[in-house]
């Protein structure tokens, strides 16, 4: 009595899928890691290489953006805005003032991760599309004071001639280095983020996604772990950024457009919110159509958001998300209640 | 223990509480009863810090509480289990428990181990499903986690909010049962309650509320013969 399960009956070969990955996840990340590791050796083509790197940086950003929407539950659609600053101060520090990587690159995080404070701090109340609209709007200030700044950013010309990442006597010019160093970075973001989703805090950001009443009602700190929140993203986006800069040593504003923060939205919408595989996958995914569709131009566009409405039709939880996701369009919360009549059921049976 | 002084409460322009006054002693189960939208889970929010007070006062074991944040009254050792099984649909069971030690400060790997053990001998069937997600529980499952969930605070004073919501009845009387526990560990408990006549068995006091007023008051077994509060409550 009592204990009516909700196991789905038949379970779809996705699941299947999902779960075979979890069970042997360990080995799975080691021989995916291998396999990422030599590719750059065996295979010799920078044109594909490059792309490679796009995507290890693109793992970056899209997993710090995770970090805000799939696990706190605030909706945040300035990304953009947080990598171009985590770009400009990179760029500005490293140009103007030759300062090596190893010091813009925290930097960069650090600078973003305030702004991340600064823009968490009023709008705290808020939620749901409110804060959207707030970080929509936040990402196009930005965006624009850089572009207009002439003295300080140099404006519409952009920030020119940014330094390879050198340091300890390794020059990073070539791309097989620099895509070595993009590597060794996403495996250290993905590990802190896996530390800290273990952690109180991470439990107490998801609380926060699931159910806020409930939350601060065993004493989550609402307002502190909000804001906690937005700045361990910006934080990683604006490493992001450093790399975004540090990659095409020229940046301008205009590579932060809004179409640049929807962009990494559909890579965490299509990968999957709230789980760290997710925006990988959502990376790889997003960036590979990017270049496969290259010829078909603006028509890109129609496709992504083709996807975007299917994904949201077929799997809203994304592709690496589990069938009993809050975010599975709560689907889990009508199981729940049909638990439950079946529970009264049985016992009204047991009772007469 | 815990005494409230003319508390009143506005939603916007709707007045919720005009003005109760009631109190809990040390180890016994006070019960509020009362229709819907009598002011009883606003009580229990505004106790706990969740909504605004209008004025009044709230004392707990000799201070004011009454302006205090509500995490610092999870900390002074209050805990508030809220209205329809509020568990964390994703996370698991025992992901469900730690949550429950949010308010305490540098909690040792032991402590939480140690409480987690004695809410798996209080409630057995978590431990079975301790790696199951919390949504996936059945309904009596999920209000016996809330409740687990709050004991992981080690609180002296448990507010229940109306924990026999939409169950089965013989789940109910598992959790009245379990409530009783909740008591004979030394523990006090605030209970709000629509299911009358089962909350005022085993109330030690009870509280009659209605439109925002206390109507009526006295111990569980007097107010369960009363003529008002069965005609009202009690339904014959």
């Amino acid at each position: 009595m009592g204990t009516t399960n909700v196991s789905t009956a038949a379970v779809s070969p996705f699941e299947k899928l999902r779960l075979f990955t979890q069970k042997y996840k360990k080995w799975l990340l080691l021989a995916l890691f291998v396999v990422v590791a030599i590719i750059p050796l065996v295979y010799d083509d920078v044109y594909y290489k490059n792309i490679m790197v796009k995507i290890l940086m693109y793992v970056i950003i899209a997993s710090s953006l995770n970090m805000i929407n799939g696990y706190s539950g605030q909706f945040n659609l300035g990304q953009a805005g947080f990598l171009c600053i985590g770009a400009y101060t990179a760029s500005l520090l490293a140009t103007r003032l030759g300062w090596n990587f190893l010091v813009t690159m925290p930097l960069a995080g650090i600078v973003t991760m305030i702004f991340g404070y600064l823009v968490s701090k009023p709008t705290l109340r808020l939620s749901g599309i409110y804060l959207s609209i707030v970080t929509l709007g936040f990402s196009e200030i930005v965006r624009l004071v850089v572009y207009n700044w002439t003295d300080f950013t140099g404006g519409p010309l952009g920030v020119k001639g940014i330094p390879a990442p050198e340091f300890f006597g390794i020059s990073f010019k070539e791309t097989d280095a620099f895509y070595y160093l993009v590597l060794v970075l996403v495996v250290i973001t993905l590990f802190v983020m896996h530390r800290v989703l273990n952690s109180r805090v991470g439990r107490a950001w998801m609380s926060i996604r699931e159910d806020q009443l409930a939350a601060s009602s065993l004493g989550v700190e609402l307002r502190k772990y909000k804001s906690q929140n937005f700045m361990f993203g910006a934080f990683f986006a604006g490493i992001g950024g450093c790399l975004f800069a540090y990659f095409y040593r020229y940046i301008d504003a205009n590579m932060f457009l809004l179409d640049e923060g929807f962009n990494v939205i559909s890579m965490v919408v299509i990968g999957g919110q709230g789980t760290l595989v997710g925006p990988v996958l959502g990376a790889v995914i997003v960036n590979t159509l990017t270049e496969a569709l290259r010829s078909l131009d603006q028509f890109r566009m129609v496709i992504y958001a083709a996807l975007i409405i299917f994904m949201m039709w077929w799997r809203p939880q994304g592709l690496a998300g589990a069938s009993n996701s809050i975010l599975a369009g709560g689907k889990l919360r009508r199981k729940g209640k049909a638990a439950d009549e079946e529970e009264s059921d049985e016992e009204g049976g047991s009772i007469t | 223990m815990l005494k409230i002084n003319k508390l009143r409460v506005n939603y916007g322009y709707v007045i919720a509480l005009r003005g109760i006054s009631f109190h809990v002693d040390e180890n016994e189960i006070v019960c509020l009863i009362g229709a819907n939208g009598a002011g009883k889970s606003t009580t229990l929010m505004s106790i706990s810090g969740l909504v605004d007070k209008a004025g009044g006062t709230i004392e707990f074991k000799g201070s004011d509480i009454t302006g205090t944040k509500p995490h610092e009254i999870v900390r002074m050792g209050i805990c508030h289990v809220p209205e329809g099984r509020q568990v964390f649909p994703s996370l698991s069971v025992e992901e469900n428990l730690r949550m429950g030690t949010i308010s305490v400060q540098k909690p040792t790997k032991q402590y939480i181990q140690q409480k987690l053990e004695e809410q798996y001998t209080l409630f057995p069937r978590l431990k079975e499903r301790r790696k199951q997600a919390g949504g996936t529980l059945s309904g009596g499952e999920q209000q016996m986690l809330a409740i687990a969930r709050g004991l992981m605070s080690d609180p002296e004073l448990v507010m229940l909010d109306e924990p026999s919501l939409g169950l089965a009845p013989i789940v109910v009387e598992e959790i009245f049962e379990l409530i009783q526990g909740i008591k004979r560990s030394g523990k006090t408990v605030l209970l709000i309650e629509q299911n009358a006549s089962m909350a005022l068995s085993i109330a030690d006091r009870g509280y009659v509320l209605e439109n925002g007023r206390m109507v009526l008051t006295g111990t569980g077994r007097e107010l369960l013969v009363n003529e008002d509060v069965k005609r009202a409550y009690l339904g014959d």
